[in-house]
């Protein structure tokens, strides 16, 4: 069985490793790397779960043909916090309630982050769109909604 | 074992395919079919080949690369009038990826983009050469083996164009249905309009009866009545989790209503 | 912190709990949301293996079909091929959920060698290197079908010309007590109550089946461990259920499997089914490696067991002034292919009859139907929901027909602390006259003072005993197949029970599991509401008395009696003073432990320590 070698940036780490044919990022990144964080829920792009953000934009990894991330920079929820410190929007998240299961929540809060960068004083209509392509079927989304709008506040606060 | 072969020009890459060869735009449909082992497919292809992601405005068209994203389509200032189009097709990673030559093969009910594109008088450019007419070439889709290159559209004027999703999930959901509408208007009256539907047939369709009944009315409840009546026999939409062929058929007056008198939602 | 919506009235009830309590009715951040915002909370297929194997199933493309051969040839070459799992390679192949708890009969094979009886359903499981090869494989499994007619709906089922289903149950109907076609409530006379009623109406109300869609699909890790036991990691909410029943398909003592699980990826009912953790333990023993069994999301919609289509047919008898004076139900639940979890949803379902209303005349049919539909499993409040909704749906036709505002025609029936609900239990905690009123305030609906001065704690001491109730033995298990009977609704002319009152009819929803009736459910200390009363609300007679603000401070709260568990074993209860007419208990049959039903499987009988 021929693997093709592979390498790319993963939250900011050099990796490099062997991946199957045809092999989508999901697995790669889970079963060839290790990284738990981005999950399975659909394998076809409509629930969001495993949404990583490559070269900053957000990216369905199920649907990402693994060679095709020779190079490029992939972001995980595992590299969201800086150390210790968690990142704002999992602070908020924590505090608003807005993880239930959990399942969801890496990939919302890779959603929420891509949105953040490109746009970081949303309207409540800009985060519903931003994460209008992950599923949750915990929490009805209005407490995500407002984690995401609490934590772009604080962002800015800490900008300023 | 599935292969992966990436050549920095489109007619290399067309070459390439051969019979068990599969060309690769954004990935969505390609992805998805190995996830589920639905692939009849054991090579992937693919090109680096920039002329695919140009967009060029020329007269009164636009050509559109065949490997520009929905995202990237948004962005576009040439291409504003298809914001809306974009805007509806899936969420913002699938719009990261997403390509408008990939969505001419998009199946049911998929492929809301292709729709417009049918509506403002798409044209289809393959590697090789060679220009085909929308229409005709996804009736014909399943048995494509090349590159399409670019689609070029009409640029319609002001408020000439006019496209609606109808689907059950806001702000994203799939197509219960979709349409698009380009009314050009000549003092006042409509002449020459085009319209497509979405998820109405196993293709997106132009609704020809609807243009016809069209022809010199004006966009007002009494002038749009023979196009309402039109629309009723014009499809024969499929049965599908999202909702039934009879559904289909008796909304579409509705929400075609809406369109053209521009009532209801944005 | 964002803040939160739920909004407290606690000045209902507010002698009823203590305000000083230091986490109970305080906002308190989840355990485990750090794991879920740092993407380190572990799900079952979070956990790395060296080796990992993926298995599949080839399913039926048909509704209903005799399997006459399957040709595995041509998938056994295919690369990456490790094993095919038949039916035969199952120890013990045939299993119903509940025979964990002794209810009902084995009526489902892991892997089904004979006939299909829903679209989807597993007939071989391949295991492979990659899920790719697996999948590629599982296409080229050839099996040969003789397509059988198939019936899609509940009642059609119910026709002595319909197709059986589900052999076990040859009649289309679970067997409830050995004895009916369904579950029978009664309590009261309906018949002589619609006689004497201003207006019967009548309704009909159907729930359509709903997929519970977790956002993670069901599915099992199994691998070899140390010391001939295996390691399983599963997706399951229910461990215990997993675990019994693998030891069970399994034919290992559940010793030598070491189950974890909990960590759930959204279930809502739909992880308790129990069918991925044989499985994947099967495939790591037959192989000697780790096997993942894991469903996709297509899988997960097809043949993930859904909440059950129910239909509902109510017909009530109403007085002019909006008193509900009698309910008649008759339900049938659509189980699919095989019992799951239907046979005890229907029995918590009857229950509930008629809702939170004071009725004092009711009757219940409900059928636990097989269809060839994917079989039905838990989901949110299974059993109660589709009712709710029909009985609901019609509170509201029938405060139209009487010319009533709909939340007062709910209030001036609501039950209230203290009376005899249809089950034979005796109303306590009720809250639905104060949930009405804090409706109506929120919804700007208006309704009369004398409606927002009622109150639950005032029972109506007329409707404490259990009425004189009118049985019938209608229905026998096998009638309808026979076309002896065709009416599914409640019977029209059963006799009175020359039982005393105050004990159980014959056949009540109280025998929860089915079996034959261990004790009369009792009417005094053990049932009584365990609310802590003052002498001076418990003397005031009317229910409809404006009542004072609820006194405070609260007495000491006693020990509140546990109500009797349908599932428990009886408890010998203080003899507290009851504050009820006393009907004295009268122990029937004694009660003992185990399992002794015909048809209970012999895993679970008696050789199992619990």
């Amino acid at each position: 069985m021929a693997k093709m070698p592979l390498q790319f940036s993963l939250n900011g780490r050099d990796t490099a490793i062997f991946v199957n044919g045809g092999e989508n990022m999901l697995e790669t990144l889970r079963r060839g790397v290790g990284d738990m964080s981005p999950k399975y829920g659909c394998a076809q792009g409509t629930c969001g779960s495993c949404t990583v953000i490559v070269d900053g934009q957000p990216q369905l990894s199920c649907l990402t043909l693994s060679q095709t991330m020779e190079g490029r920079s992939v972001e995980t929820v595992s590299g969201l916090s800086d150390g210790p410190q968690l990142h704002a929007l999992q602070q908020a998240f924590m505090d608003g309630f807005a993880a239930q299961c959990g399942y969801c929540t890496g990939g919302m809060l890779m959603a929420a982050k891509a949105l953040l960068m490109n746009n970081p004083n949303p309207s409540r209509d800009d985060v519903v769109e931003a994460i209008s392509g992950n599923v949750c079927r915990c929490t009805g989304y209005e407490p995500i909604i407002d984690a995401i709008l609490d934590a772009a506040t604080k962002m800015r606060g800490r900008a300023m | 074992m599935i292969g992966f072969e990436t050549y920095p020009n489109v007619d290399q890459a067309a070459a390439a395919l051969r019979d068990d060869g599969v060309y690769f735009g954004g990935g969505t449909l390609i992805m998805r079919a190995l996830n589920y082992g639905e692939q009849d497919f054991s090579r992937i292809v693919r090109t680096t080949d920039p002329a695919l992601k140009q967009v060029e405005a020329a007269g009164d068209r636009v050509r559109i690369g065949a490997d520009v994203t929905m995202r990237e389509v948004i962005a576009s200032s040439d291409l504003s009038f298809l914001t809306p189009v974009a805007r509806s097709v899936g969420g913002p990673a699938v719009r990261n990826v997403a390509t408008v030559g990939g969505n001419l093969f998009a199946e049911h009910p998929y492929g809301d983009f292709t729709v417009a594109l049918l509506a403002l008088d798409g044209r289809v450019s393959v590697a090789g050469g060679g220009e085909h007419d929308l229409s005709d070439f996804i009736s014909s889709r399943t048995t494509f083996n090349g590159v399409v290159t670019s689609v070029s559209v009409a640029r319609p004027g002001g408020q000439d164009f006019r496209y609606h999703k109808v689907s059950r999930v806001k702000p994203k959901g799939v197509s219960v249905m979709s349409i698009a509408a380009w009314l050009p208007r000549a003092t006042g009256r409509i002449s020459n309009a085009r319209l497509a539907f979405g998820a109405m047939g196993e293709t997106p369709l132009r609704a020809l009866p609807v243009e016809q009944a069209l022809e010199g009315t004006s966009l007002d409840a009494s002038g749009i009545e023979s196009a309402l009546q039109a629309v009723i026999g014009a499809f024969n939409p499929p049965d599908d989790p999202l909702a039934s062929g009879w559904y289909r058929k008796e909304v579409a007056p509705v929400h075609l209503r809406r369109l053209l008198l521009g009532e209801g939602e944005k | 912190m964002a803040s939160s919506s739920i909004e407290f009235r606690k000045e209902l009830f507010a002698d009823e709990r203590p305000e000083d309590l230091n986490e109970i009715g305080k906002p308190k951040q989840r355990q485990d949301a750090l794991g879920h915002v740092t993407g380190r909370t572990a799900y079952f297929d979070d956990h790395k293996f060296e080796g990992l194997l993926h298995m599949r199933c080839v399913r039926s493309p048909h509704h209903h079909a005799r399997i006459r051969s399957v040709n595995t040839s041509a998938a056994e070459i295919m690369p990456g091929v490790v094993r095919i799992v038949r039916p035969q390679d199952i120890p013990n192949n045939m299993n119903t959920m509940l025979s964990i708890i002794g209810f009902g009969r084995d009526d489902e094979a892991l892997l089904q060698d004979k006939k299909v009886a829903y679209k989807g359903e597993p007939v071989i499981a391949i295991i492979g290197e990659t899920e790719l090869q697996v999948r590629n494989a599982c296409k080229v499994v050839q099996v040969d079908y003789e397509v059988l007619p198939h019936v899609l709906d509940v009642e059609e089922a119910l026709t002595p010309q319909a197709p059986v289903v589900n052999e076990e149950y040859p009649n289309n109907t679970f067997d409830y007590h050995d004895l009916y076609d369904h579950q029978k409530l009664r309590f009261g006379d309906v018949n002589g109550a619609f006689a004497k009623a201003d207006h019967v109406i009548e309704g009909e109300y159907q729930m359509s089946p709903i997929e519970q869609a977790p956002m993670e699909t069901c599915g099992a890790i199994a691998a070899p461990e140390t010391n001939d036991r295996y390691v399983c990691y599963t997706s399951t909410q229910a461990l215990f259920f997993s675990l019994g029943l693998s030891a069970k398909f399994l034919n290992v003592s559940s010793s030598r499997l070491h189950f974890i699980g909990g960590t759930v990826g959204g279930g809502f009912g739909g992880k308790v089914d129990s069918l991925h953790e044989p499985m994947a333990v099967l495939g790591s023993m037959l192989t000697g490696r780790p096997v993942k069994f894991m469903w996709d999301r297509a899988e997960e919609m097809q043949v993930g067991a859904p909440r059950g289509a129910e239909r509902w047919r109510l017909k009530d008898g109403v007085m002019n002034d909006g008193r509900i004076v009698a309910r008649e139900f008759t339900g049938f639940f659509d189980a699919g292919a095989y019992t799951r979890l239907s046979s005890y949803a229907i029995i918590k379902g009857t229950g509930h009859l008629p809702g939170p209303y004071s009725i004092p005349n009711v009757a219940a049919n409900v059928y636990c139907v097989y269809t060839n539909r994917t079989p039905a499993t838990a989901m949110r409040g299974f059993g109660i929901t589709a009712v709710d909704f029909a009985i609901e749906a019609h509170m509201d036709k029938v405060a139209e027909a009487v010319r009533m505002n709909p939340i007062e025609l709910r209030i001036l029936n609501a039950y209230r602390d203290g009376e005899m609900k249809a089950h034979r239990r005796l109303a306590k905690n009720t809250a639905l006259i104060e949930c009405c009123q804090v409706a109506a305030q929120k919804g700007n609906w208006a309704i009369r003072p004398e409606f927002s001065a009622m109150s639950s704690l005032q029972g109506d001491s007329a409707k404490v005993d259990i009425p004189p109730t009118v049985v019938d033995h209608d229905g026998k298990i096998g009638d309808r197949k026979r076309g002896v009977i065709n009416d599914a609704a409640p019977s029209k002319d059963g006799q009175v029970s020359d039982k005393p009152t105050s004990t159980v009819a014959p056949v009540t929803a109280t025998q929860a599991m089915g079996e034959a009736a261990r004790e009369p459910a009792r009417v005094g200390a053990d049932t009584m509401p365990s609310r802590v009363r003052s002498a001076e609300q418990e003397s005031m007679p009317a229910r409809d008395l404006p009542q004072p603000p609820a006194p405070t401070p609260a007495p000491p709260p006693a020990p509140a009696v546990p109500q009797q568990s349908a599932f428990a074993a009886p408890q010998n209860t203080p003899s507290d003073p009851p504050s009820t007419p006393v009907v004295p208990s009268t122990q029937q049959e004694p009660y003992t432990r185990g399992f002794k039903r015909p048809g209970t499987s012999p895993f679970v009988r008696g050789t199992r320590r619990r």
